[in-house]
């Protein structure tokens, strides 16, 4: 073969004319899907905010505080939309490998009654520790995890080694731990919960308060701004071609633009005045004329999210695990032929479901401040939904923990818009179900066109 | 060939059954350093059956395999890959939903010093080797399913030829492709062969590979019918083995040979 590489041609079709939006896409390199994602996000919270202010009457540019962009509303969506966030993001990666989990849910109702279970009654009856001591919620977080872990090493085994369908293993699973999760205490609601266990489900104590939201925010933006720069030091090393500095600016800007303005919206959301006053008696505090006012800051459910997502965002993008995870999903005849050890594969990204059922059930066990056997029912399509909304192919081979989480959080939204809409809830259920389908709908013409 | 030499992939004896089916029976094929051996015969001979024994993807129910002379234990792929056997399959096995770079490195990816993937790295090593074999691929940001067919197979080659192979199987390697990237394979084979890489050719198309190949191996029905040296067999006696399991004077018949009465 002679080396002719100088000026041969691009192998490629030509490139069309592009329109000053089609530059500027490719310049920045923004994932148009991501943007319609976000799009459909912002237009269902403008309808909802229009919608909740003519039924009151009032003018929905001045955000009254019965409409629904309220800072009120917007803090306790986060919460919300957490626990269904969390798990998202590992089916994700089940979706991706051509399976499926529909036993999260009740995993996740297990797993909350034994680490209530175990912080109410076993740890401090059997273990002896004292109520409220600070060990109880690690200890019963760390049974619940190993639980999780368990539950999915269980079905993925079955799965990978088995070759039984995943619809099949994690149908089974969906009765058999909703089963068990009532065996655990017979059907009996424990609660309430560990106080330090209690922090993991939000409210104003298990939020972590302005300036620290203020000084998370900003090492975010530093992170951001010091990813864009390696990221450039990357291309550069090997002469890639870069982006324009200015589209780098704009998406450090912009980026930063949106952590800043959460952080600011989590500030906005005061303490409500009872517990306020509890706060100024305990401490000594005389409270002022017109009120105190003691900022939320960041609710702890939605960093433990936060968290899962950047942690889940680096195993699916940096990590060879996922590399196999996304290959498998392409075409797993080649990934076999190619030396991955595919059912180990399929086994872990159960394991890993697992898990993350768990930190679930924590997040919602403890928002709740009790354990009851009938946590986290329909969970499972809630999060399936959450992940083929965030653009998670079904055949498999495509999909973002970014999209999934984004899905989540347009699910929530809608969900508790419609809630302050009243409207009944067979009507929500079938407004969800037409989400669904209309979603799935627009990404397949999406991506028949791309 | 000189016969004392040792061959670089000795297969003897080799029989697999699925079900009822001898797809490959008492066959034996050896390969040398630097040559190119076209196994040739009709769809369902058990020529690709007999291939994917060699590269790991089915186990032999008798026979044996050396390599370089010592006896190999082949039960899967990663086996076959330590011996330096690499395969392009005759469907491409690439994963589609990934860049042309990832699956270059598909099973052996270029960690950083933190253990995470270096896709910098890994994409610069790419544009090397495919800047070598199709110097007008520029598409390394795409999925491989937005390329073409010629694009494809470059990718499968280059994915066999980074990992330094010493035997490489190639299956229908031009089946998919235009006469000028089939021209393209064609020099890729010479030049694979001057570094002295065993290639074993599939097709059951004997113009495909008559000229690239130093010696050809017919198959029908699951059996050996010979082998012969090109230079001492004509297309047309080839044809004659591959159609009616003729042997011509030629060729070194095998168990599958026309038995010819008196």
């Amino acid at each position: 073969m002679t080396d002719t590489t100088t000026n041969a041609p691009a192998d490629r079709a030509r490139t069309t004319e592009l329109t000053p939006i089609g530059r500027f896409l490719k310049a920045t390199e923004i994932d148009t899907r991501m943007l319609g994602m976000v799009g459909a996000l912002l237009l269902i919270w403008i309808g909802l905010q229009v919608i909740s202010s003519l039924r009151l009457g009032v003018n929905p540019f001045e955000f009254d505080s019965r409409t629904f962009l309220t800072f009120r509303n917007l803090w306790n969506l986060s919460v919300q939309a957490s626990a269904v966030a969390i798990m998202a993001t590992g089916m994700v990666l089940v979706i991706v490998m051509r399976n499926i989990d529909l036993s999260v849910g009740s995993a996740e109702g297990l797993i909350g009654m034994v680490m209530g279970f175990a912080q109410v009654h076993f740890l401090v009856r059997t273990v002896g520790l004292e109520l409220g001591n600070p060990w109880i919620w690690a200890l019963a977080l760390a049974i619940g995890i190993a639980l999780g872990l368990v539950i999915g090493a269980l079905q993925g085994f079955v799965i990978a080694y088995m070759e039984v369908p995943a619809f099949i293993v994690t149908l089974g699973g969906l009765l058999i731990w909703r089963g068990a999760a009532w065996w655990v205490t017979s059907g009996q609601t424990i609660a309430p919960l560990d106080a330090t266990f209690q922090l993991m489900g939000g409210g104003p104590q298990g939020a972590i308060g302005a300036t620290w939201s203020w000084i998370v925010g900003l090492v975010a933006c530093l992170a951001v701004v010091l990813a864009l720069l390696n990221g450039r030091q990357q291309r550069k090393r090997f002469k890639f071609p870069l982006r324009p500095l200015w589209a780098e600016a704009f998406l450090g800007a912009v980026t930063c633009g949106v952590i800043l303005g959460a952080i600011w919206i989590a500030n906005s959301y005061p303490w409500p005045i009872g517990i306020v006053r509890r706060y100024a008696e305990a401490n000594g505090i005389t409270i002022p004329e017109g009120g105190l006012f003691i900022a939320h800051g960041i609710a702890i459910p939605v960093l433990i999210a936060v968290a899962v997502g950047i942690v889940m965002t680096f195993v699916t993008n940096r990590t060879r695990f996922g590399r196999y995870v996304f290959a498998i999903g392409g075409n797993p005849e080649a990934a076999n032929l190619a030396g991955i050890n595919t059912r180990w594969i399929t086994m872990k990204v159960f394991m890993i479901m697992g898990v993350l059922a768990a930190i679930s059930a924590a997040v919602s066990s403890a928002r709740l401040n009790s354990a009851t056997n009938s946590l986290g029912t329909l969970d499972e399509l809630l999060v399936i939904a959450a992940a083929v909304i965030g653009g998670t192919s079904l055949a498999g081979g495509a999909g973002t923990v970014a999209g999934a989480m984004l899905g989540a959080l347009l699910m929530q939204s809608l969900q508790s818009g419609m809630v302050l809409l009243n409207i009944d809830t067979p009507l929500q259920n079938i407004v969800v179900g037409l989400v669904l389908v209309v979603a799935v709908w627009l990404d397949t013409l999406y991506r028949k066109r791309v | 060939m000189e016969q004392t030499r040792i061959p670089l992939v000795d297969l003897k004896n080799i029989s697999i059954a699925f079900g009822g089916i001898r797809a490959v029976d008492d066959a034996s094929v050896d390969l040398y350093p630097g040559e190119v051996v076209a196994l040739l015969g009709h769809n369902g001979a058990g020529k690709s059956t007999l291939i994917k024994i060699l590269s790991g993807a089915y186990k032999r129910d008798s026979g044996a395999i050396f390599v370089r002379g010592e006896e190999a234990q082949i039960s899967n792929p990663r086996d076959a890959k330590k011996y330096g056997i690499e395969t392009i399959y005759q469907t491409l096995a690439l994963a589609d939903n990934v860049d042309a770079a990832a699956n270059l490195f598909l099973g052996r990816e270029i960690m950083t010093a933190y253990g995470t993937l270096d896709d910098v790295a890994m994409e610069a090593e790419a544009r090397k080797v495919m800047g070598r074999l199709n110097p007008r691929f520029q598409r390394f940001k795409e999925p491989v399913s937005k390329l073409s067919g010629g694009q494809r197979q470059s990718v499968a080659i280059a994915r066999a030829i980074l990992f330094n192979a010493r035997i490489l199987i190639m299956d229908e390697p031009t089946a998919a492709l235009g006469p000028q990237e089939t021209a393209q394979v064609g020099e890729l084979v010479k030049q694979l062969k001057a570094d002295g890489i065993g290639i074993f050719l599939i097709s059951h198309d004997i113009h495909d590979v008559f000229d690239l190949a130093d010696r050809v191996c017919v198959m029908k029905n699951g059996q050996v019918v010979g082998t012969a040296r090109t230079q001492d067999v004509t297309k047309d006696e080839v044809l004659g083995m591959i159609i009616l399991g003729k042997c011509p004077p030629g060729a070194i018949p095998g168990p599958g040979a026309m038995q010819i009465a008196a």
